[in-house]
């Protein structure tokens, strides 16, 4: 369209309400989408086989991986605004993949607890056999969950635990004071002969219940060895939190012997700002247990030493344990006949000694 | 927005018939609808023709659920989730409604909302209300919603400030305040005889899409079939043109966001009711989804037309959308984009409908 016809057609159209150019708009709005969609691929080349390395070793065969009657599952979880909580929806999906007898049903990830509870009241009209569920908070989920059990769903809670023991069968959920525990004792491991040692920790949101634990396992297990941490400063979970928050640390401490940072999504930040002061006279300790991380600690040319897992792996056991409890099938190695009525996960340290072991189940951040 | 200019450019036209005598509105009911809308008489109330087209793509997505869902969409228990979903925010977009049709914008209801429901659960609250009645809570939580909307109402009447910022800092502010007070943390709502009363359900409807109807009801008498509602299009149309009418402007912005206030406290109470947990969390974004719902819903972004109708009808729209993605187990990433096609598509179809009629005419 020319200058000149531009001009023409706006003078008509401020006598005639204007219709075209909407549709002129929409048009051009197509073709750059067109093109853009063309470049938005963010998987290199080599990686598209593989996947999200969320792939578990080979399975062996057990009896209760035998086909049974069809499992009907309802899964919830929160947004996935961060690599931990994609895996974790990611991880669901890919263990309800690998049974023909689960029928998996993923909501929208939501951070707006009014829209999840609609998602169970969804499944329970739907009448699912069961619900995998991991609450944007547990507590506003909680009489939702218990109207499902009502209904006779099973529930099986996923990491944020419920207000009430009638909402949920089973709950899986991960270790932070655990997470606080082993990174603290690691650190104790390697600096437990200094006792003048200087240990910095960069925590998550502050205020967060799960901050708190992880920095008192941490105290805790510091305490043992006669060490305590000498600057702490929180960040967001977010890469921008931790620079900032890594940045301002490593200015208030000349110098370091040991970091504990609890997150390794903010991590990528940390190791940025301690990459620009150039500093590496200090081990650092990660937490969650990303797979960038592992890969680090793998090749074991940075200051970062080690991470403390927190399973991602969890909403897929949670989809497992919910097929187990449909088909009345019991926890393989255990003696009891029942699934237990709660899991708590272990916490393990990574360092480059046993990094295999726990790489292929770590999450991309 | 060339679409929005003929109306507006077309009010302001037609507006003053007779500067030198001022007609009180109270006198001329007409007149008020004249000064919103010259030509575009029956369509500010929400008649069919407007909002034909918010009709049709309701009934298209029952027939996309119908079909890609079969009974479990069809079936009466689902209509009434979807209802309970539409619930909270269909009261706050009912709000919203008058503040964008007086010409305004209010960015605060979702962290008044949360602030609200923060505020009533508190443990002195709760055990203010245990010895008292459940009223206290819902006194609180509306308390806390209309006094947020009057200081955003006097920062922007009184205090000439813009309404998106005045309002901006009441979204930051009412969330922060809430983080305060509950420490972020969740608080359960253990008195029974609220949650009994407000989880209830009455002639087999919950509570919540009750209270739903009731707002939006009494909205829709507000809006249409009163001076307050003809003094709103009038101050939403031309604000100087009102003024010149007799209006008194800057009281009446301060009343539609007190009004705004009052619905996100009904929000709150509906919150604390169905997740029976205040937290500061609750209602986060939810200023950006009544937004969308009230446009959608045709009630004009500059000001001046509103129509509860279409809101309603807007919200219906996008939860029973929602409501489809969830049925069909469909990615979670490609819903966000399907809203935000549905935004556009149906301000598109609307402008078109919007044009049509007067060309018609002329």
């Amino acid at each position: 369209m020319s200058a000149r016809t531009t001009a023409r057609t706006a003078a008509r159209t401020a006598a005639r309400p204007a219709r075209r150019r909407p549709v002129v708009v929409a048009g051009t709005a197509l073709v750059a989408v067109g093109l853009l969609a063309a470049c938005t691929s963010n998987t290199p080349v080599a990686e598209e086989e593989t996947g999200t390395g969320q792939q578990a070793p080979a399975q062996p065969a057990v009896a209760n991986d035998e086909p049974g009657d069809t499992v009907v599952i309802g899964f919830s979880a929160p947004a996935a605004d961060h690599g931990w909580m994609g895996a974790i929806t990611t991880g669901a999906i890919a263990e309800a993949d690998k049974y023909e007898d689960v029928e998996l049903r993923v909501a929208e990830g939501t951070n707006d607890v009014n829209v999840q509870i609609s998602q169970i009241e969804q499944f329970i009209n739907d009448g699912v056999d069961a619900i995998v569920l991991l609450p944007f908070d547990g507590a506003a989920l909680t009489e939702v969950a218990t109207e499902a059990m009502e209904a006779g769903i099973t529930v099986v809670n996923v990491d944020r635990e419920f207000s009430s023991p009638f909402a949920a069968r089973t709950t899986i959920l991960g270790d932070n004071y655990g997470m606080g525990v082993s990174a603290g004792t690691y650190v104790c491991e390697q600096l437990g002969d200094q006792p003048d040692a200087v240990v910095a920790e960069i925590a998550g949101i502050d205020s967060l219940p799960l901050t708190q634990d992880r920095s008192q396992g941490f105290a805790d297990a510091l305490g043992d060895c006669g060490l305590e941490v000498a600057n702490r400063v929180a960040a967001d979970f977010t890469v921008q939190g931790g620079q900032a928050a890594a940045a301002n640390l490593l200015q208030a401490a000349p110098q370091i012997d040991a970091l504990w940072n609890h997150d390794d999504d903010q991590g990528v930040g940390v190791l940025a700002a301690i990459e620009e002061a150039g500093r590496d006279e200090f081990i650092m300790v990660g937490g969650a247990g990303s797979q960038q991380v592992m890969e680090q600690i793998q090749a074991g040319d940075s200051v970062l030493q080690a991470t403390v897992v927190y399973p991602s792996t969890q909403a897929a056991d949670g989809i497992r344990l919910a097929r187990l409890l449909v088909q009345e099938k019991a926890l393989g190695d255990l003696v009891e006949v029942e699934v237990p009525r709660e899991i708590q996960l272990f916490a393990p340290v990574v360092t480059a000694d046993n990094v295999d072991k726990y790489l292929p189940s770590a999450f991309e951040s | 927005m060339s679409e929005s200019l003929p109306p507006s450019l077309a009010t302001a036209g037609g507006v003053p018939p007779d500067p030198d005598r001022p007609a009180p509105l109270e006198r001329g009911a007409g007149g008020a609808g004249h000064v919103a809308a010259p030509g575009r008489r029956g369509l500010p109330g929400g008649g069919l023709g407007r909002n034909l087209g918010l009709v049709i793509a309701l009934v298209a997505l029952g027939v996309v659920g119908v079909v890609t869902a079969g009974d479990r969409f069809a079936s009466l228990d689902n209509v009434m989730t979807i209802l309970r979903l539409a619930a909270i925010y269909g009261v706050l977009a009912v709000g919203m409604t008058f503040v964008i049709t007086g010409g305004g914008i209010d960015l605060s209801v979702g962290s008044v909302l949360g602030l609200a429901s923060v505020w009533a659960s508190t443990l002195a609250t709760q055990a203010m209300t245990e010895s008292f009645h459940w009223i206290v809570m819902v006194f609180t939580a509306l308390a806390v919603g209309v006094v947020c909307g009057v200081i955003n109402g006097a920062l922007i009447a009184y205090g000439k400030v813009v309404a998106f910022i005045a309002t901006l800092a009441m979204l930051v502010a009412a969330r922060g305040i809430a983080e305060i007070i509950a420490n972020r943390r969740t608080q359960i709502v253990e008195v029974d005889s609220f949650l009994d009363t407000f989880r209830a359900e009455l002639l087999g409807v919950s509570v919540s899409i009750w209270l739903f109807a009731a707002v939006a009801v009494a909205g829709w008498f507000l809006l249409n079939r009163t001076t307050f509602g003809r003094r709103t299009v009038a101050v939403g149309g031309n604000p100087e043109a009102a003024r010149l009418a007799g209006i008194r402007v800057r009281r009446h912005t301060l009343y539609l966001y007190a009004l705004s206030g009052l619905t996100a406290g009904i929000a709150g109470v509906m919150m604390l009711a169905r997740t029976t947990s205040g937290s500061s969390t609750n209602g986060s974004l939810y200023e950006l989804d009544a937004i969308a719902m009230v446009v959608v819903g045709g009630t004009l972004l500059a000001g001046g037309r509103g129509t509860i109708v279409g809101t309603v009808l807007g919200v219906l729209i996008f939860t029973t959308l929602t409501n489809i993605f969830i049925q069909n187990n469909l990615s979670t990433s490609a819903q966000s984009v399907a809203k935000g096609l549905i935004i556009v598509v149906a301000v598109l179809l609307q402008q078109r409908l919007a044009t049509r009629t007067p060309r018609a005419r002329t």
